[in-house]
């Protein structure tokens, strides 16, 4: 059986919902939302705690909540079909995707543009290369969230959290409503990664330990976990040898930074930004492969749901154009990178086609916590754009409107750094 | 009688504002630092009467799922939150569940429902 769509959206979380919805205002005839867990939601059917939405929806939303208001508009379109519980294996260069499910077996479908939105995963404790034997009972935040939120179990009773990002913090509580005693969430900078209103609900109000500047050396037990090794690290994270004490615990969170999930990305070759580790997109979202369209985690870590709906739409809106071949195909190509403090700027390339400059917002993350400077968009030597900033955090995204104008006066490369006031 | 100032993060919204409170003893002599009224409010409660919302989950029987997140309506006073999930981790509901359809009225006679924060089936 061989199913042909307009658009193909691989994901169907908070990107790939607001995507099929935009590809179908935009003119896709059909469009095809492919998900491999049982229901349309991502990430957010986990999130049970509420701050989602105030951007898009002026209200505060619980995670569900978000999502359920985009499945509703999804259900309600007819020519967005939806394939639940379906894996992507492969998919061609010429956008035939191979993917499989439990009813219908293997499954080819045709596309004419494909929108990637599988959000991102989180770093594991190989990735972190903690010391110790492997007992039961450490885990990544997101999947004990999923656990005690959706599946109804509880991964431990007495808990340590490694990482203070907004995860982390979340859990803390979440933990501690359920009955679980957090003994303490460490963290390897000196500054919490999460948003001070976390740090405040999730932690101040349970008298929750926060060790800044802390990592974990060991892990203890054979069978199960039975405690933890931690040590104070100095201003270029090395352990300060003698600093070392011991927490017990029975579980082990572990927030400690997300990756995108581009194996299929790359298995295409498509570019591939090295600092995002997502694909390098244009301003409409479109990577280094005619046709192939991605939005949302899979390209950077967003830290709001809002914008990465945002994003959905831009690629969904693109994705249609060029699937009615209405997307003229760039005559020129503008370079974006960060430097001096600026880590990541999204999109990586601004494409100019028909001779006509669009207002372009671009997204961006700086290295490291950065008070009273200049947020500088420069091109071949001219000032752009300038943007003073009272406080910059890697934790929180940068995002600056370029107009039309301002896009039309850049020339081959644009760069965006920070500049320190004197 | 005696000034304090406290310093307090405005929980209300992902910006964070670091804003003042000054107490002249129990009486709130002044609010300061805070973008929006929203979180002129939130201080001036915050050190009268701090209110949390509560989300969590209950047990729910014949969905696709063996649990159920639910909201408070408003939110609680911050110190009766832990009380309250305790209490909710008691009660179960049986599928269908719409957003919003009360899963516990008034709990623990504090005026605030708790209610499904998604659809159930």
């Amino acid at each position: 059986m061989v199913n042909t769509y307009d658009v193909v959206i691989i994901g169907g979380g908070p990107a790939g919902m607001a995507a099929a919805l935009s590809a179908r205002k935009t003119g896709a005839e059909r469009v095809l939302i492919i998900e491999r867990d049982r229901e349309l939601g991502g990430i957010l059917q986990q999130c049970i705690h509420n701050g989602f939405g105030l951007h898009r929806f002026k209200e505060e939303l619980t995670g569900p909540g978000y999502a359920g208001r985009y499945i509703k508009m999804v259900k309600e379109d007819r020519n967005i079909d939806v394939m639940l519980d379906t894996m992507v294996l492969n998919i061609e260069s010429d956008k035939i995707i191979f993917a499989v499910n439990p009813a219908q077996g293997m499954i080819e479908i045709h596309a004419k543009a494909v929108i990637f939105t599988m959000g991102c995963r989180e770093r594991t404790r190989g990735a972190i290369r903690i010391a110790g034997e492997r007992p039961a009972g450490v885990f990544t935040a997101g999947a004990a969230q999923r656990m005690v939120n959706m599946e109804g179990y509880l991964p431990g009773k007495k808990v340590v959290i490694l990482g203070s990002g907004d995860i982390g913090l979340i859990m803390a509580r979440r933990m501690t409503l359920e009955g679980t005693k957090v003994q303490a969430v460490l963290e390897l900078m000196p500054y919490s990664n999460g948003l001070t209103r976390n740090v405040v609900q999730c932690l101040e109000d349970f008298d929750i330990p926060l060790h800044l500047s802390h990592t974990i050396l060991k892990v203890h037990g054979k069978e199960r976990v039975t405690g933890v090794t931690c040590a104070k690290v100095d201003d270029n994270r090395c352990v300060i040898p003698g600093s070392e004490f011991d927490i017990e615990c029975d579980c082990l969170l572990l927030s400690v930074g997300l990756i995108p999930e581009n194996e299929l990305s790359q298995q295409l070759n498509i570019d591939m930004d090295a600092l995002t580790s997502g694909p390098i997109v244009d301003q409409f979202r479109q990577t280094s492969m005619p046709g192939f369209f991605a939005a949302g985690n899979v390209v950077h870590v967003h830290d709001l749901v809002d914008f990465v709906s945002q994003e959905g739409e831009i690629a969904g809106a693109a994705a249609a154009q060029y699937a009615n071949a209405e997307l003229s195909a760039a005559e020129k190509t503008l370079k974006v990178s960060g430097i001096n403090g600026v880590r990541t700027v999204v999109p990586q390339r601004i494409s100019i086609a028909d001779g006509q400059a669009q207002p372009v917002r671009l997204f961006m993350r700086v290295a490291q916590t950065e008070q009273r400077v200049t947020l500088c968009i420069e091109s071949a030597g001219e000032m752009i754009q300038s943007r003073k900033l009272p406080i910059a955090k890697p934790g929180e995204m940068i995002v600056v409107e370029l107009p039309a104008d301002a896009a039309a006066r850049c020339q081959d490369q644009i760069t965006v750094s920070l500049k320190r006031e004197v | 009688m005696e000034t304090v100032t406290r310093r307090l993060s405005c929980i209300v919204c992902p910006m964070g504002c670091l804003g003042e409170v000054t107490l002249n003893g129990a009486e709130i002599a002044g609010v300061s630092g805070f973008t929006c009224p929203r979180g002129e409010k939130y201080a001036r409660e915050e050190v009268t009467a701090p209110k949390r919302t509560l989300t969590t989950t209950v047990r729910i029987k014949g969905g696709h799922l063996p649990l159920l997140p639910v909201i408070s309506r408003t939110a609680l006073p911050k110190e009766s939150v832990i009380e309250c999930a305790r209490f909710l981790s008691n009660v179960e509901v049986k599928a269908p569940v719409s957003e919003g359809d009360i899963v516990c009225a008034n709990i623990l006679g504090l005026g605030v429902d708790i209610v499904a924060a998604r659809d159930l089936n």
